[in-house]
């Protein structure tokens, strides 16, 4: 949002930093809540994996961000990439970010919070069968070649800034840019074996909610942070934030009872989700009564796309496609309809008056899903090319905990015996062995 | 009368029921165990304790059946938990003395023929 306060004068504000700084951690502790929440989703064997997915995500994209991410995503303002001016953290010190009354560096740190849950996200749609090594290599790869691309396109003063398209934390890079490159991966990667033949439950949906209070929590932050300051835009995205999910939550509610007669409690889990992304893009440009309405109205498509996806062949596993793809895409266009120059500062939606601002966030509504679902399904390719991206039928049977990881979530020790190493005892003895 | 007792790998679990439910047999209990058949031991490592786990989980099946139906649940047994590796599993079948279905006092053999057969 660097053109919101271009006037804004060259040098630090204590204020503005200190909430920035809390909303930097904020923003890292919504990773760890959404592991909690994929965990959550899957069966007890790939609880481990799954999570962990999430914790890689937080050691690749960092590095990644500090090397090549942030200087492709925010040096310069090339349409399509920045330059290589900030490549390792050059010329990222403590003089506020153009544009900003934030040190550079944490502007960095709050922009490289961004970058690792998105790549963790994308996690969701390939859980409980993508083996951990090629896990790795493509989050390390798309975190520059999808998120930093698109940030830059959305953030960065890329082609989408400049034609005027609003995206307030995230509707373009975070929201659309993982959830359609989910439906990708999850083509590319096929379906668990398991799918569509047996029923595949979450195993433990308090973990769900715990995830979803998290997230939550951590997107007051998200949200609050994006105005990079405690002015005007950054008040109204933190209340946007708190009012939009509760509507969310209660047209959910009302959807559950009509399609099954009760209030279930991963649907709850997810609409806080749906609820927290459809603000996303929109927090510090639309009214709060219009936030409220947005909620109501994010839950509608949202909902529908999860009950459809599970009725096909696509086994994009924890829905990131319906969840934050769809719900990312209605809060990037609800601004055109909505946005308010008396509440923003900025630019009037079509109710307001201007029907061109609907049209730039309709662009933003093409190019954006395009761009995630062709980079990632290309990449997923080349990756597959090198290394399997699964593993065997086998391996799905036993759970990915015990294959990738060697540990097990709910280990009860009965049975287990200390290896000790100076007696060479590290190897599995085998006991019996087919005749 | 036989008690048929399956012991299977978890992840076979869903096979099995559902070639059980395809030879028309009914009435099942099926419990977690965890059990050594002399398959190859894995090792997991916590903090940088190495341990050998020496059991695994197993699904354990029992069914009641009537003579006749022995060897047709045996056959869905077999065919649901097979995977050709070492760790699949037993089967055992033991004798039966009594069974009688509380709900209408009935005993032994009507008692383990399902309702409406």
């Amino acid at each position: 949002m660097s053109f919101l306060l271009a006037a804004a004068p060259a040098e630090v504000d204590t204020g503005d930093t200190a909430w920035m700084l809390v909303a930097t951690a904020l923003v890292l502790l919504m990773t760890i809540g959404l592991g909690l929440f994929y965990a959550g989703l899957v069966r007890a064997k790939n609880t481990l994996n799954t999570f962990m997915m999430c914790v890689a995500a937080l050691a690749v994209a960092t590095i990644t961000w500090a090397l090549v991410g942030y200087s492709l995503a925010f040096d310069g303002d090339g349409k399509i990439l920045g330059g290589l001016g900030h490549a390792a953290m050059s010329g990222v010190g403590f003089e506020p970010r153009d544009g900003t009354t934030i040190p550079h560096l944490v502007f960095f740190a709050f922009q490289a919070t961004f970058c690792i849950i998105t790549t963790a996200l994308v996690s969701g749609a390939v859980v409980e069968r993508m083996r951990f090594g090629p896990f790795l290599v493509f989050a390390a790869l798309w975190s520059v070649l999808v998120y930093a691309v698109m940030a830059h396109w959305a953030f960065g003063g890329g082609w989408l800034a400049q034609q005027g398209t609003l995206d307030f934390a995230g509707g373009v890079p975070v929201e659309m840019g993982s959830g359609f490159s989910a439906l990708a991966a999850a083509l590319v990667v096929g379906a668990r074996k398991d799918y569509g033949r047996q029923a595949l439950l979450p195993h433990n949906t308090v973990y769900c909610l715990l995830g979803a209070g998290l997230l939550w929590f951590g997107w007051f932050g998200f949200n609050g942070g994006s105005g990079f300051s405690t002015g005007d835009a950054s008040v109204l995205a933190f209340v946007n934030t708190l009012l939009t999910p509760a509507c969310t939550l209660l047209v959910w509610f009302i959807l559950d009872l009509v399609r099954g007669r009760q209030v279930t409690a991963v649907g709850a889990a997810t609409a806080i989700i749906v609820g927290c992304v459809a603000i996303t893009p929109a927090g510090g440009f639309i009214s709060p009564i219009w936030a409220m309405v947005l909620g109501g109205l994010a839950a509608l498509p949202c909902y529908a796309v999860i009950v459809w996806r599970t009725r096909t062949r696509v086994d994009e596993t924890l829905d990131v496609l319906a969840a934050h793809g769809v719900a990312g895409l209605f809060g990037i266009v609800f601004i055109g309809l909505v946005a308010q120059m008396s509440w923003n500062d900025v630019a009037d939606g079509l109710l307001y008056g201007d029907a061109g601002q609907l049209g730039s966030q309709l662009v933003a509504a093409v190019a954006a899903p395009a761009y995630a679902f062709g980079m990632t399904y290309a990449l997923l390719k080349v990756i597959g090319a090198v290394m399997p991206l699964r593993g065997s039928d086998r391996d799905e049977a036993v759970g990915m905990d015990i294959v990738h990881h060697g540990e097990e979530a709910y280990v009860t020790g009965e049975g287990a015996i200390l290896l000790n190493p100076e007696a060479g005892e590290l190897e599995p003895k085998p006991v019996a062995q087919p005749a | 009368m036989k008690l048929v007792i399956g012991i299977v790998r978890p992840d076979k679990a869903n096979d099995v029921l559902e070639a059980l439910y395809r030879a028309e047999v009914r009435g099942i209990s099926m419990s977690r165990v965890q059990g050594h058949g002399g398959e190859l031991e894995r090792v997991e490592t916590y903090r940088g304790t190495r341990v050998q786990m020496g059991l695994s989980e197993k699904v354990r099946f029992e069914i009641a059946v009537s003579d006749e139906f022995v060897q047709t649940t045996i056959d869905a047994l077999c065919e649901g938990a097979q995977t050709g590796e070492v760790g699949d599993g037993k089967i055992f079948v033991v004798p039966l003395d009594r069974a009688v279905r509380i709900r209408t006092g009935e005993r032994d053999h009507g008692a383990v023929t399902p309702v409406g057969r």
